[in-house]
């Protein structure tokens, strides 16, 4: 039978044996007050609001990006009537990579990944048109080119009128991770590290509701973390963010509290529970502790959440429904303050209107039917939950000092221990499920021949000619001098200490382009380059 | 061990996402088999890097979807430059209908998600 050879039956991801039964003395050390409390009361274990989803549910945030600004702002509209709460933006691969759909370089890729293809202003203002920003909170994913993404976001909000401290959002903003895991960098680690704290400090002054950075375990996960690593890690590099904002001089209460944070829920479904619970004791006991922190949002681990992409089949694909459904209660059930389901046939190709309409359905059924909404931390008690949260605590715990011995983040990124562990984690993974120890159905179980066919969407080839041309058009209405004048002027201040901010949304609301302004920044900062570890 | 097959492994333009191309990569070079790996690079840089470093196969990832483009241009520089003895490979998010575009382009190997390593790694032994 397939069990004999199951050796990792009940094993979870992060590698914890899990025992048939736990009872009190599995908790019997926690001290209820310490370690767990009340909702919106520190630790925050239970929560990092008093009243959580009894007063409203988690933000519904769906994707609201296609290949054009013109599609990703219709399809952003759509989402917000069939009640969406919340969007992301995410960007096509030569934006996310500082590039103009000109570029040689962009080839094939212009719209890709789902991402919207964002060269200037323009496309800025066509994606966020008639969207209400002081209303509808958007979350930029964007990294490596975050600062003039957000200085095309607040010129484009000035041009609405919208007032800019009422303009609540998140842009992604984690550089650290994408040295880990996503592999979108440009800049060597300390230059990006300086932007993201321009970031920090120009949105702490002028957009006090705006989240200027989401640090991000989704990502480290994706490329193959555990759910025990995904948490060890983005902690650590949460910590990070608030040990060079200090060190740039920033109070810690002047931005801690708007740190926010991206988890990812893995297929294990109590396992993902504990990792948050665990994350939001960990995070207020090290802020209030070690950089001591006093004002109590500082404290507070704010969570966004996304279903597993890489959890979804091509194989079976509409199974992935059901994956998703357990993910996204499993989420809700952890706390999350706002959540994106993942369309099934994301696996095989870009969603269609159908596909993505079910994902968003699918959040509003836990909401409305289930019942998980009426009352807080329902699982708080468990034996088997608490004594999970414990170990992932404890656990957690052994990465930072790991991580400490090697220099802290930055210098464990140089020395590629990150790379190296999360590689290692999805090759181990990839042989569990060659080898059937662990079960994914349809994949290596219950394997049909013969798939069911799904629709799925057409992309239009002739967009990447489009946006080209437009741009061209964009490039050509331009003073040549006043372009050349922008130019010099940003590379000065990067030159420098100043914060970017300024000289960059000048530089956007005279059409500069994304693609011209990080060509700056590379010539200054130089391109950081890797050993892949594998 | 003589005449180690040589397996160049790419990612395809500008797409980042390197999983699946670091996890396959290990595989094949766990299997005996000589493996460059390069990263995100252009058709251009792969075809000419292949050629610099005489592999036999040429392995490409891609998630983006810029497959359909980029991997037939790959077939096509090495047409021009009269280089035959190469085996061409992609894995990746290749929806099923593109399979066959691609295999008529001239990738020799399609690798979807969720194919075993076991199949892309007997592959590489018998191309």
């Amino acid at each position: 039978m397939d069990n004999q050879q199951n050796n990792k039956k009940h094993i979870n991801l992060s590698g914890f044996k899990i025992k048939a039964l736990y009872d009190p003395k599995d908790i019997s050390q926690i001290d209820f007050d310490n370690d767990i409390g009340e909702p919106g009361q520190y630790p925050y274990t239970r929560g990092v609001y008093k009243t959580m989803y009894r007063e409203r549910p988690w933000t519904i945030r769906q994707l609201g990006s296609l290949d054009s600004p013109a599609l990703a702002n219709e399809r952003i509209r759509q989402l917000i009537d069939m009640g969406a709460t919340g969007v992301s933006i995410c960007f096509d691969m030569p934006t996310i990579m500082g590039r103009d759909s000109d570029d040689p370089l962009a080839e094939g890729e212009v719209g890709s990944c789902g991402g919207v293809a964002v060269d200037s202003l323009a496309d800025m203002r066509n994606l966020l048109d008639g969207i209400a920003l002081d209303q509808i909170s958007v979350n930029l994913v964007s990294n490596s080119q975050s600062s003039v993404i957000l200085a095309m976001f607040v010129a484009a909000a000035k041009e609405q009128g919208a007032a800019l401290e009422k303009l609540s959002g998140t842009m992604q903003n984690d550089i650290l991770k994408e040295y880990q895991a996503q592999k979108s960098f440009y800049f060597p680690p300390r230059p990006s590290m300086r932007l993201t704290i321009d970031t920090i400090s120009f949105c702490n002054n002028f957009l006090p509701r705006f989240n200027p950075v989401s640090i991000s375990g989704y990502h480290l996960a994706s490329a193959g973390a555990t759910p025990v690593q995904e948490l060890a890690f983005t902690l650590a590099n949460g910590f990070t963010y608030v040990e060079e904002g200090i060190k740039a001089g920033l109070s810690v209460d002047s931005f801690a509290p708007r740190l926010s944070f991206f988890f990812k829920v893995h297929n294990d479904f109590f396992e993902n529970i504990a990792k948050y619970r665990a994350a939001r004791r960990i995070w207020a006991k090290i802020m209030r502790e070690k950089f001591k922190a006093t004002d109590e949002r500082s404290l507070r681990f704010r969570v966004h959440t996304q279903t597993s992409g890489s959890s979804l089949t091509a194989q079976q694909a509409e199974n992935n429904i059901i994956r998703i459904s357990l993910q996204a209660l499993s989420a809700t059930l952890a706390g999350t303050q706002s959540l994106h389901t993942n369309a099934f046939d994301e696996a095989l190709s870009i969603p269609t209107p159908r596909s993505e309409q079910l994902a968003l359905r699918t959040q509003q059924i836990i909401a409305h039917e289930s019942g998980v909404t009426n009352t807080i931390d329902p699982l708080a008690g468990s034996y088997y939950v608490e004594s999970l949260t414990n170990q992932m605590e404890k656990e957690c715990n052994q990465y930072f000092k790991e991580i400490e011995g090697l220099g802290g983040v930055i210098s464990a990124i140089e020395k590629g221990y990150f790379q190296k562990e999360i590689s290692d984690a999805a090759f181990n993974y990839q042989q569990d499920l060659e080898q059937k120890q662990r079960i994914i159905i349809g994949l290596n179980k219950y394997v049909q021949e013969e798939d069911t066919q799904v629709e799925l969407r057409e992309t239009d080839p002739a967009f990447e000619k489009n946006k080209i041309k437009s741009l061209i058009d964009l490039k050509k209405s331009r003073n040549p001098d006043l372009v050349k004048n922008h130019l010099n002027k940003i590379k000065k201040v990067i030159q420098g200490s100043d914060n970017v901010m300024p000289v960059l949304i000048a530089a956007v609301e005279a059409d500069l382009t994304l693609g011209e302004i990080i060509g700056v920044m590379r010539e200054v900062f130089g391109e950081f380059k890797e050993e892949s570890i594998y | 061990m003589q005449n180690k097959k040589r397996v160049l492994i790419a990612r395809l333009g500008m797409d980042a996402h390197w999983r699946g191309s670091v996890v396959v990569a290990r595989a094949i070079r766990d299997a005996g088999f000589e493996i460059i790996y390069l990263g995100n690079q252009t058709p251009e840089a792969i075809v000419e890097i292949a050629i610099e470093e005489d592999v036999d196969i040429i392995g490409l990832s891609t998630l983006s979807g810029n497959h359909l483009i980029l991997a037939p241009k790959v077939i096509e520089l090495l047409k021009t430059k009269k280089i035959d003895d190469k085996t061409v490979m992609i894995g990746g998010t290749i929806p099923p209908d593109d399979v066959p575009i691609l295999k008529k382009a001239g990738v020799a190997g399609v690798f979807g998600p969720g194919s075993p390593l076991d199949k892309i790694v007997e592959f590489v032994a018998k191309s």
